[in-house]
């Protein structure tokens, strides 16, 4: 039996815009998300990627354009398409003094098909604070909880909006496992993120968007090859004449030099293994080696002409 | 239709009472001012006072029954306005339960509480009324009710408009407190001046202080047909533009 090799899409965007007042937040939007990947929206804060989200999950009313997850229309067939979709919204809080499984309880009461909620409380290792308040709550506790409500109806789709802002470093890795999780379990998941290494860490596919318009939409590696083909090695060595054999190779572009230290820039995918080569062929001596690759900031610093953080 | 509003509505009262001072300011606080009003009153002993249709008789009643349900539609606002600042209710409306639960639900605990500070109330006032002395207590929880609804559904409309959290208790208090003076309730609607008068014909509390008040001494429904329908149509006004105006976020 032949294996089908197109994908499924379970997301299908098409053309989407919103406006609010004067100020469009989102023009022209197209993308398909395929079953059981992490697709990512990406972009510095106010580019359209929450706006984008939030018409796609139905959150939001685009003013123009179609959508379409799993074959439903989220405003048409919006209580059909809860019971299939988990979401968890950008800067959403619970009731104060609400506890952990009265909310787990609460959402598992609203839909058909769920998950034992206890024994989802402690996969995303909250069952020791089943009783707690949700203001008790630490601020990754709180995402951890939205990911068990998020979760709590098995759903197909996961939307996910900023999911790791304002948390520190370890929380956020923290996150990250879960998230993987989510997709070992056969889960599509759509997310937004303004961090280029979360979108490393976890997306298959991304989606750059900047000014409420999407740039490209590829794999973090292909978007790389695609935009950002330089390479960089930094070496040291104290061989005589080694600057200028690194220079004569033909696909260096640049060599600069701080005492022992070089930094050589090339281009193309054998421009790695052309230095080792020159190295080895010339008998250099080096203490040092090591490469630096070009990643998601670089291409958004190159299709935007502006860094991410700006 | 109405899917998980039982759970929501318990949940919701759970979540009110932990508060700090929330089941104190909302239940027993107004009890307790009853029933030091009631004493300081009662010391007096005022042969007016205590006529049938004096201060403490008739006045004092409906002025604390009034003062439970401002004071609930003020915290309904209040919560509203946290709910939407915090996200929460933009959370719960992406969740099955449709958006008339989430509201029905605050809308029930208010009540529900509202009905205990009036049990508690009829308990610690009773010693005021000799027995003997009728008060149709379900008629006046009827009229209540539908006084009630209709300061609800004003506060629905306040909601609407606050800005922040922050200003939801002032605005209103600012709009709902001048009502209690203008309602004819202390100050007879005749003897305001003109202007004031045309006001007060304007404020639906009037129409709930003459529904309340007639109920209380014995008047029949029918009686007050024009204020239970003035009360409807506050009711019906205010819902409607509150669906029209109300903001999730």
């Amino acid at each position: 039996m032949e294996v089908s090799t197109t994908p499924r899409f379970v997301i299908q965007v098409a053309g989407i815009r919103k406006s609010y007042g004067a100020t469009v937040a989102v023009s022209d939007v197209s993308f398909e998300v395929r079953e059981g990947e992490i697709f990512g929206l990406i972009g510095p804060n106010g580019a359209g990627k929450t706006t984008t989200l939030e018409c796609v999950e139905g959150v939001r009313r685009p003013d123009g354009g179609t959508v379409s997850i799993l074959g439903l229309d989220p405003f048409r067939d919006v209580y059909a398409l809860q019971q299939r979709i988990g979401v968890q919204l950008q800067e959403a809080q619970l009731q104060k003094r609400i506890k952990v499984w009265e909310a787990v309880d609460l959402w598992g009461s609203l839909y058909r098909k769920t998950v034992d909620g206890d024994r989802l409380l402690e996969q995303l290792g909250l069952a020791s604070k089943r009783n707690a308040w949700f203001m008790t709550l630490s601020g990754g506790q709180k995402q951890r909880l939205f990911i068990a409500l998020a979760l709590i109806n098995d759903p197909e789709v996961v939307f996910l909006d900023e999911l790791t802002t304002g948390l520190d470093p370890q929380a956020r890795r923290a996150i990250w496992d879960l998230v993987r999780g989510i997709r070992e379990r056969g889960k599509t998941v759509l997310m937004t993120t303004h961090l280029m290494e979360e979108a490393e860490r976890l997306c298959d596919r991304v989606a750059i968007i900047e000014h409420g318009k999407i740039i490209d939409i590829g794999s973090p590696e292909d978007l790389v090859r695609r935009h950002c083909p330089q390479r960089t090695v930094v070496l040291a060595t104290d061989s005589d004449g080694a600057e200028e054999r690194l220079r004569g190779m033909s696909s260096v572009r640049t060599v600069t030099r701080q005492d022992a230290r070089f930094t050589i820039e090339g281009v193309g995918e054998d421009f790695v293994t052309e230095v080792i080569q020159c190295l080895s062929e010339n008998r250099i001596r080096v203490t040092d080696f090591r490469t630096v690759l070009p990643n998601l900031e670089d291409v958004f610093l190159k299709l935007t002409g502006h860094s991410i953080r700006d | 239709m109405l899917r998980g509003l039982g759970k929501l509505t318990w949940l919701e009262m759970k979540i009110f009472l932990r508060e700090p001072l929330g089941a104190f300011g909302s239940i027993f606080f107004p009890v307790l001012i009853f029933v030091l009003a009631g004493r300081w009153f009662g010391g007096m002993r005022s042969p007016v006072a205590m006529e049938p249709n004096g201060l403490l008789r008739l006045k004092l009643p409906i002025f604390s029954a009034l003062l439970i349900t401002i004071s609930a539609v003020m915290s309904l606002v209040t919560i509203i306005a946290v709910y939407r600042e915090g996200g929460i209710l933009r959370r719960l409306r992406a969740t099955p339960l449709r958006p008339q639960t989430i509201l029905t639900a605050h809308v029930l605990v208010k009540l529900a509480l509202t009905a205990a500070t009036l049990a508690l109330m009829v308990l610690a006032g009773k010693r005021y009324y000799p027995i003997g002395v009728h008060i149709p207590v379900f008629s006046f929880g009827v009229a209540l009710l539908i006084s009630t609804w209709s300061i609800l559904s004003i506060g629905f409309v306040i909601a609407s408009l606050v800005p922040t959290a922050r200003f939801a208790q002032p605005i209103g208090a600012a709009i709902l407190y001048p009502m209690l003076g203008l309602c004819g309730l202390f100050v007879p609607l005749s003897e305001l001046p003109p202007g004031l008068h045309a006001v007060a014909r304007a404020i639906p509390l009037t129409y709930a202080v003459s529904l309340l008040e007639g109920i209380w001494k014995g008047d029949g429904w029918w009686v007050h047909r024009g204020d239970v329908a003035a009360l409807v149509i506050v009711f019906a006004v205010c819902t409607a533009l509150a669906a029209k105006v109300f903001r999730w976020e």
